[in-house]
This record gives structure tokens, C-alpha cells and sequence, in this order.
């Protein structure tokens, strides 16, 4: 065995790249509480008290406080940068300093200087010359494809927020590998896996031995750029520091090579518990140290910064990163996953105080060991900075080595990835069956001039659920067509070369697409067939109004009527979905998670037959629509419940707040059973 | 037969243990001045439900009440006793927690009929909060609209019944934040063999909107809600009166 790796159990993860091999031979399950962890050492107040002044002075700034306009970024464009390199234990910014946003694009050329000159700044003639003339990026890739009707689907707002301008996201690197098995081993393994090809030159053999290739140049870049920090990576780590190091490269190499969407860093913490272990039982580190790293390493993760623009920012809702890690969950082997760096990673909301970033997701259990549960009960009262999902309902699918990128989408570590699809809106996919393909907004024929509603009475179920089936067959059509151009062209232009370095050879590609307004379509056919909805029409004749008589179920309450309806949809469209061509042998899923965008969906849909008007916010992801819900949180979430997640695998979305008082007793105040000891 | 019920919420986390579905039935006689829910006093209005459509609800829902059960409050649940039978006798036939929060004003031992009834009610029960408005009977009736005693009387009815007890009482400053009086009350419910919990509730002035909206006067006008230490005080004083009696009990 290496001398990197004495102590550890051996298997097949020594001869093949297996992190979860190693995970599952080598660690330690936590069952017991928090009172082990250790607090801030004073170099970590330090250094956070400097964040917190780039933080403040980036603000006054006006949201930015450097960017780079001349140098774009790749893995090795810029020089080390530190904030104060004595006090740091973990190192590595995007550029030469923190706060200083670097510039990507391959992406798009239009988004990059938009994102400069939004923000005060001009990106450099040469560059813009250079991705004018001589490299073609992304967007102009997918533009040069599009056709007019989905040209006319996005400026509609039928379709939305595709990825055809910015950095898809959505993929995570199994940055776990360069830790555990340092960038020459797996440089062998990759040029290994660009023999395995054979010799019988398809379009596909092509391009998985061209994006090898750019794999492997890709681990040499990383490899150049730890060193400039002083570490050589091409050998395994020998350490927790090193191992935390070396996986913070991994990610680092990511984000300053691309600018996605989300860019989450996967499940790293019980991983990285195993050369805790080692160090602790040899006496390398203390708790203390070991605490301070893991600290360190979350202040870098919260230090990511993109170059984005306003309008990117209002559609996400701030600028988000996603730096999510997966925390706990259970193994398929019945033991827990929650280790002692689970707790580590959560008590960085002590250390560190309260951040959005990383996106610390806990993968829950109902066999989750009590201890576990207790602290993030406590420090999420504390926080309200964990995110919590359903690891009994995502294992069976995945296994115990899953991550969740973004905020809901899983994906096995190093073995599958997503194609980011952004949503269609199906509200207003409603309203095109309505009016026959015309847009209520704009008037424009946006979808196929098939048959309107006629006349003026009420509308009638059966004619609207006819006519809304073909147009959702025609909206899931164009949908798709635009997401095969995007991948082409992003694997083309702006490949994730680093990521999938850190990906097996075949990768499962889940081709994610999303709806919007799930709760509109639902209330609206609802109200459709249990009252009566008499269509308003303009001027032009084009309905864009609705007046309802009586009352009707309402998608929240646990009603099957209305239900049934909003499960269906999802269902329905997911199989028109599943009909169509796909790039690159992807496996088409759904999600319902608008989180952020539903401000902007309602300014871009007219009135609805469910009494929601024009502008009016959509609900977030699959939640009711506001204070329709009427009969308790419980009803409500076992409305959003019966959604099949077969056919909304990328994720169901339920935002949901409550006041502390509604979620149970304050314990100072009742005596329960413990308490009341009236003997003493 | 035919329950009335104002309203019900399918997300309790404070009635009981676990989680729980609640139901709020309409009617009420007492008439206490802080009470948060007066649009629940009158019988009549809210929505005719059967037991058998409160637990199809409840069956649709049960998965998130495997640690808790069903809970029936209000309005005071004993002024429809026939209704409550019916519902607990068969949430209990279906293995369901079934909890009775109560002021227990009803109760009363001379009416054999009642009783009988009561005594009917006690077996398919397994928790009940007892709402103790005031120890003092004359403190009581000038709270409430009505004597005490047969309140005190139920909960020695509960006990002999070996019900499980949660004893809750509303804490609210010149009212029930008198030492001498959570003391007195501490001294009596410590007499309880079957007291399992404590619920001390701070005053809060939630409900006064309500009040406006029924075109009523605020009996409470201005009263501050109860601090969360004054709060931890009368949970203290209670609990040693409590104390106090069950070593008089030992010692005897």
C-alpha cells in the first residue's frame, strides 16, 4: 500500500478509482452529541473579521468590489491569492485576490461584457476582439442553431431562463478524487479510459476521446495551479489539511473555470472524517486544528464570487453560487453516514456565524442516530441555514453516495451529471391552449394556431383538458429541441473540463427539464370543472380575462379533486417529455422547484382561470398558490405529497415557513414528563 | 350523528404530544377574559362534520401523526359529550392517541346520567388537558362567568379514572401571577397521581383582534403579554407547591 494511505483498510479503491470503496472500508459512524466540537481558534475570528470587512466594503461598492476585465479566467490565469497566507490553513481564490471576480467567457461573450459594464466595469478591447474573431462561445453557438419558434418561445416567457447565455451548472465534480488519489494516478486512469475506446471512429468516439483529452490537459492545469500555492497534488494526500486542501482544489479548478448556474461541491464531509480519524488516533492534530480547517475551508467556499448581471441576479434572487454539501443521510448497509466531520461542516454556523453558503443540505432519515438530530434541530433554530431532504426517498434510487446539486438535484457522485433545463412555464401553456397559440400578453402567435375556445359561455373541462393536451405535446417539443441545441453547444464551447475529469468515463446524463405554475393549472382546470369560468375577451378577441361564479377545491387542502388534477399534469407532461429525441443518450426528468423566479413568471402570464391576475406572483415550486391552502400545514404538504416523484425526479419543491411558537412547546417554559420530577 | 365544528387544523404541535390533528368544536360556556378564541363560543354556525368524515381526514393524514393522535378542543368539547363518545370511541378502535383539552366545566358528579356518560368517555381517553383558569373560586368566577369547584372535581375524576393528566394554566399578570395562588394551585395538583405534564401558558393579546372583528369589547384592553421570565417564575412556583404536597403525602 502507499505510504500516503497507511492505516487505512485497503480494497479496491487502491487499483481503481472507488471513493466510495474507501468510504464505506475505512469510516468511523458518529452516533453520539456536539459537545466534542471545539470553538473559533483566534486566527479564524481574524480572518473571518477580514471578510466581513471586504464583505461590508464590497456593498458600499455597489454589490462589486474588483473585477478582472483583462485576463480571462481558466485553472492557471491568475497567481495565488490569499487574505492574510500566515493565518490561513486552507488556501486558494479564484483569482490573485479575494473578492476580485474573475471573468469567464466561453459561456458568452454578450454576458460577460454585460456582467462588466452592469457593474461599472469594460472588458478589455483584445478580449472582446479575440471572442469575436477567432473563438466562438457558447451563446453564439446556440444562437446560429435556434429557430424563430423558439426564439419566439423565450422572448414570450413561455420558456424561461434557459441556459443559453450563461453557464449551465448543475455538474459536480467528484473533488474527493484528487484527495484521495493525487492528479497522476488519476491522469493514468483517464488515459487508460481514452485506450478503452477502441479504434472504430463514430461521432461518439470522437468526441469522448477529444473531451478526455481536454480531461487530462485539464488535471495537468490543476496540478500547475496547486503548485503556484506551494502543494503538490500529482501525489495522494497525506492528512486531513491535505485532504481538505486538495479537495478545496478540486473545486477551486471549477469555479474559476466556470461560471454555472449552481455550483455545488457534493458529499465530502465523511470523506474527509476519515483522515480525521487517522490524524486524531496518531496525534497529528487536535480537535481544535481539525475544527479550524474545516472553518477555513467554509470561509473559502463562502468567498466564491461570480461576474453576473442584474437581470441574472433577479431571476435567482441574489447570486447565488449553491455551494451545496450533502451532509449524513443513511448507507444502504443500515449504518449512518453521519460522522464526526458532519457535525464539523454544521458547527461552522458557530464558528463562523450564519451564511446562505455553503448550501449546507442534511439528507435526512427517520433512522438518523438521535444525536445527529438533535444538533441540527438546534442549529437550524439557531441558523435557519440548513436545508433538509428526503434521503429515504432518494437512496433506493441513487444509493449512499449521492450529492445534491443546486438545491434539489440529485446525482451519484463522479457517475452522473445533469443537463440544466431551466422550466417551461405551464400556466401559460394553459392560456396558449385557450387562445389557440396566442400569447395573452403580447398577442403574437407563439404556439401552433390550433383551434381556440369558442364563444363566450363557460368553459368547458373536457374541450380545455383536449385542447391543453396538445399544446403541452407541442410546448414539451420545442422545449426539448432548445435543450438538445444548449448541451450541444456547451459541450462544444464550454466544456466542464475539470468537473468531468473528475467524472467516471460513462456518465449517466440526466437531461433535467422543469415546469413553472404547477398550482395555477391545477386551481385553474379546478375552477373550471367545479364552477363556472366565463372567458373576458379584448378587443381582438384574445381572452384575457376570466370571471368565476362559485367556489371550487383548491390545490392544498388534501382534496383529491383538484389533487388528482395538478398529479396528472405532472404525469402528462412528463410522458410527452420522455417522447422526444434527446442529446447524448440523456434521461429525461422533471423538477417542480421554482424558488426564486416567481415574481417574474407573473409579470410575464395574463389572468388565470383560477382568479390569480396578471402579475400576480406564482407559488414557489409545487406549493399551493398563497393562502389558498385552508385547512393546516399538514393538508397542505399532503397535497404537494402525492406528486409522483417518478415523474418529477429532479425535484418537488415546498417552501414553507413557520414561527418557532407553531413548531411545538418552548422547553423553559413547559414541564414534561423529565421535568416534572415532583420527588425532589 | 352530527358534530359542530368551528374549524380544524391539521398541523398541531401545541395540543398535545407529537403532531396532531386538531378539531376545534363550536360552543362554550365559560366566558374568560383572556380567551383567544371567543368566535368559538357560540353553538351554533361552523362546520357539520360525522366521526366517520373526521377520521377519513385523519386516515388520508397519518403518516405525520405517527407521535401524536387526535386531539378535540375548542370550544369547550364537553358540551357536545355524545359527538366526542362517538369520535374517541372509534379513533380509539383504530389505535389512535386521543386527547380531550378541556376546561372540564361541565362535569358533574351528582348527575348520575352525566356521569355515566363521562365515566363512558374516560375509557377512550388517554390524555386529558385540564385548563385550571384560577385556583381561587371567587378569583374564578370573576374570570370566568363560573364556579370552580366541579372543575377541581373533575380532575380528581380523572385521576381516579388513572387518565393521564397535562394540567395547563394561562398565566396573566394581576390575574394568575399572584404567588399565593400558583402556589395553591401547585399544592392541588400535586395531590394528582396521574399528572404528567405542566403547560404553563403565557398570556398573549392574539386573540383581541378577533374580538374586534365580532364587533365585541376586549375584556383584557391593554394587558401586556406575559414575558417569557415571569413565565419561567410561575412555572417555578408551581411546581414546588406541588412539590410541598407529595412530600406531605410521603410522610403520611
Amino acid at each position: 500500500m502507499r505510504s500516503e494511505w497507511n492505516g487505512f483498510t485497503g480494497g479496491n479503491w487502491e487499483k481503481f478509482v472507488d471513493v466510495r470503496d474507501f468510504i464505506q472500508k475505512n469510516y468511523t459512524p458518529y452516533e453520539g452529541d456536539d459537545s466534542f466540537l471545539a470553538g473559533p481558534t483566534q486566527n479564524t475570528t481574524d480572518l473571518w473579521a477580514q471578510v466581513m470587512d471586504l464583505t461590508k466594503k464590497e456593498r458600499e461598492a455597489g454589490g462589486v468590489l474588483d473585477m478582472d476585465t483583462k485576463v480571462v479566467s481558466t485553472l492557471t490565469s491568475h497567481g495565488p491569492g490569499y487574505l492574510d497566507k500566515d493565518k490561513e490553513t486552507i488556501v486558494g481564490f479564484q483569482t490573485d485576490k479575494p473578492f476580485k471576480r474573475g471573468m469567464n467567457v466561453y459561456g458568452g461573450l454578450r454576458m460577460a461584457m454585460k456582467a462588466c459594464e452592469d457593474n461599472g466595469y469594460k472588458v478589455d478591447d483584445e478580449i472582446v476582439d479575440f471572442f469575436s474573431k477567432h473563438r466562438k462561445t457558447h451563446n453564439e453557438g446556440v444562437f446560429d442553431v435556434y429557430d424563430s419558434e423558439i426564439r419566439k418561445c423565450r422572448t414570450n416567457h413561455i420558456v424561461t431562463g434557459l441556459p443559453d447565455a450563461y453557464g449551465r451548472g448543475r455538474i459536480i465534480g467528484d473533488y474527493r478524487r484528487v484527495a484521495l488519489y493525487g492528479t497522476d494516478f488519476l491522469i493514468q486512469d483517464k488515459l487508460a479510459q481514452k485506450e478503452s475506446f477502441g479504434t472504430v471512429y463514430t461521432d461518439d468516439v470522437i468526441r469522448g476521446k477529444e473531451e478526455i483529452s481536454e480531461q487530462i490537459k485539464a488535471l495537468k492545469e490543476l496540478t500547475a495551479m496547486a503548485k503556484s500555492y506551494g502543494f503538490d497534488i500529482s501525489q495522494p494526500a497525506k492528512n486531513v489539511q491535505e485532504a481538505i486542501q486538495w479537495t478545496y482544489f478540486g473545486y477551486l479548478g471549477a469555479v474559476k473555470e466556470q461560471n454555472g448556474a449552481a455550483m455545488s461541491l457534493g458529499r465530502t464531509a465523511t470523506f474527509l472524517d476519515v483522515y480525521a480519524e487517522r490524524d486524531l488516533a496518531a496525534g497529528t492534530f487536535t480537535e481544535e486544528q481539525i475544527q479550524e480547517f474545516i472553518d477555513h475551508f467554509v470561509m473559502k467556499l463562502r468567498c466564491v464570487k461570480f461576474a453576473r448581471t442584474p437581470e441574472y441576479n433577479q431571476i435567482f434572487a441574489g447570486d447565488p453560487v449553491w455551494v451545496t454539501e450533502s451532509l449524513g443521510g443513511m448507507g444502504v448497509d443500515g449504518r449512518t453516514l453521519v460522522s464526526k466531520m458532519s457535525f464539523r461542516y454544521l458547527n461552522t454556523l458557530n464558528n463562523l456565524g450564519t451564511s446562505p453558503e455553503p448550501n449546507l443540505t442534511v439528507l435526512w432519515s427517520t433512522r438518523l442516530p438521535l444525536g445527529w438530530k438533535q444538533f441540527c434541530a438546534k442549529m437550524s433554530i439557531k441558523s435557519s441555514s440548513i436545508q433538509y431532504e428526503n434521503d429515504d426517498m432518494m437512496r433506493p434510487l441513487h444509493g449512499d453516495d449521492y450529492g445534491i446539486a443546486c438545491c434539489v438535484s440529485s446525482m451519484v457522485i463522479g457517475k452522473e451529471m445533469q443537463f440544466f433545463g431551466a422550466r417551461a412555464n405551464l400556466a401559460k401553456c394553459l392560456l396558449y391552449a385557450i387562445n389557440g397559440g396566442v400569447d395573452e400578453c403580447t398577442g403574437v402567435q407563439v404556439g401552433p394556431k390550433y383551434r381556440p375556445v369558442e364563444g363566450d359561455g363557460p368553459l368547458d373541462y373536457d374541450d380545455v383538458m383536449a385542447k391543453f393536451d396538445d399544446m403541452m405535446e407541442w410546448l414539451a417539443g420545442v422545449y426539448v429541441s432548445a435543450l438538445n441545441i444548449i448541451h450541444y453547444m456547451h459541450d462544444k464551447y464550454a466544456y466542464e473540463r475539470i468537473q468531468m475529469a473528475l467524472h467516471d468515463r460513462d456518465v449517466k446524463r440526466y437531461f433535467a427539464t422543469g415546469v413553472a405554475g404547477l398550482s395555477i393549472v391545477a386551481d385553474s382546470l379546478s375552477a373550471i370543472k367545479y364552477a363556472k369560468v366565463k372567458p373576458v375577451r379584448n378587443e381582438q378577441g384574445i381572452v384575457v380575462s376570466y370571471e368565476t361564479e362559485g367556489d371550487f377545491p383548491k390545490y392544498g387542502n388534501n382534496d383529491d379533486r383538484v389533487d388528482e388534477i395538478a398529479t396528472y399534469v405532472v404525469t402528462t407532461f412528463m410522458d410527452k417529455l420522455r417522447k422526444r429525441h434527446v442529446y447524448r443518450n440523456g434521461i429525461p426528468t422533471q423538477s417542480i422547484l421554482t424558488i426564486t423566479s416567481n415574481v417574474t413568471y407573473g409579470k410575464n402570464t395574463g389572468d388565470t382561470p383560477c382568479g390569480r391576475k396578471h402579475g400576480a406572483p406564482f407559488a414557489p415550486g409545487a406549493n399551493p398558490l398563497h393562502k389558498r391552502d385552508t385547512h393546516g400545514a399538514v393538508a397542505s404538504l399532503a397535497s404537494v405529497a402525492k406528486i409522483p416523484f417518478k415523474d418529477a425526479q429532479d425535484g418537488i419543491s415546498n417552501t414553507f415557513s413557520v414561527i418557532p411558537g407553531a413548531l411545538g412547546k418552548e422547553d423553559q417554559v413547559f414541564a414534561g414528563d423529565i421535568e416534572l420530577d415532583l420527588s425532589k | 350523528m352530527i358534530g359542530h365544528i368551528h374549524s380544524i387544523e391539521t398541523c398541531g404541535t401545541v395540543d398535545g404530544p407529537g403532531m396532531r390533528f386538531v378539531v376545534f368544536f363550536k360552543g362554550c360556556p365559560m366566558r374568560c377574559a383572556y380567551c383567544h378564541n371567543p368566535d368559538t363560543w357560540d353553538p351554533k354556525g361552523g362546520e357539520d362534520h360525522t366521526v366517520e368524515d373526521l377520521l377519513a381526514q385523519y386516515d388520508s393524514l397519518k403518516d405525520f401523526y405517527k407521535n401524536g393522535g387526535i386531539t378535540a378542543t375548542g370550544g369547550e368539547p364537553l358540551m357536545q359529550i355524545d359527538f366526542l363518545i362517538e369520535l374517541f370511541e372509534k379513533a380509539k378502535a383504530k389505535g389512535i392517541h386521543t386527547c380531550l383539552d378541556t376546561s372540564g366545566v361541565i362535569f358533574h358528579r351528582d348527575n348520575l346520567e352525566l356521569l355515566a356518560k363521562f365515566e363512558r368517555l374516560a375509557k377512550v381517553t388517554d390524555l386529558v388537558m385540564l385548563d385550571i383558569k384560577h385556583i381561587d373560586p371567587e378569583e374564578h368566577k370573576k374570570l370566568c362567568k363560573q364556579p370552580n369547584e366541579n372543575i377541581l372535581d373533575f380532575a380528581k375524576f380523572l385521576d381516579e379514572q388513572g387518565i393521564d393528566i397535562w394540567i395547563r394554566h394561562v398565566i396573566v399578570k394581576d390575574i394568575t401571577l399572584i404567588d399565593q395562588y400558583l402556589d395553591e394551585l401547585g399544592y392541588f395538583i400535586g395531590g394528582l397521581m396521574h399528572l404528567k405534564a405542566l403547560d404553563v401558558l403565557p398570556y398573549h393579546n392574539m386573540g383581541e383582534v378577533k374580538y374586534k372583528n365580532l364587533g365585541m369589547e376586549y375584556p383584557l384592553q391593554g394587558m401586556e403579554p406575559l414575558t417569557k421570565e415571569d413565565a419561567i417564575h410561575a412555572r417555578e412556583i408551581i411546581l414546588n407547591g406541588a412539590r410541598r404536597r407529595r412530600q406531605e403525602i410521603k410522610n403520611t
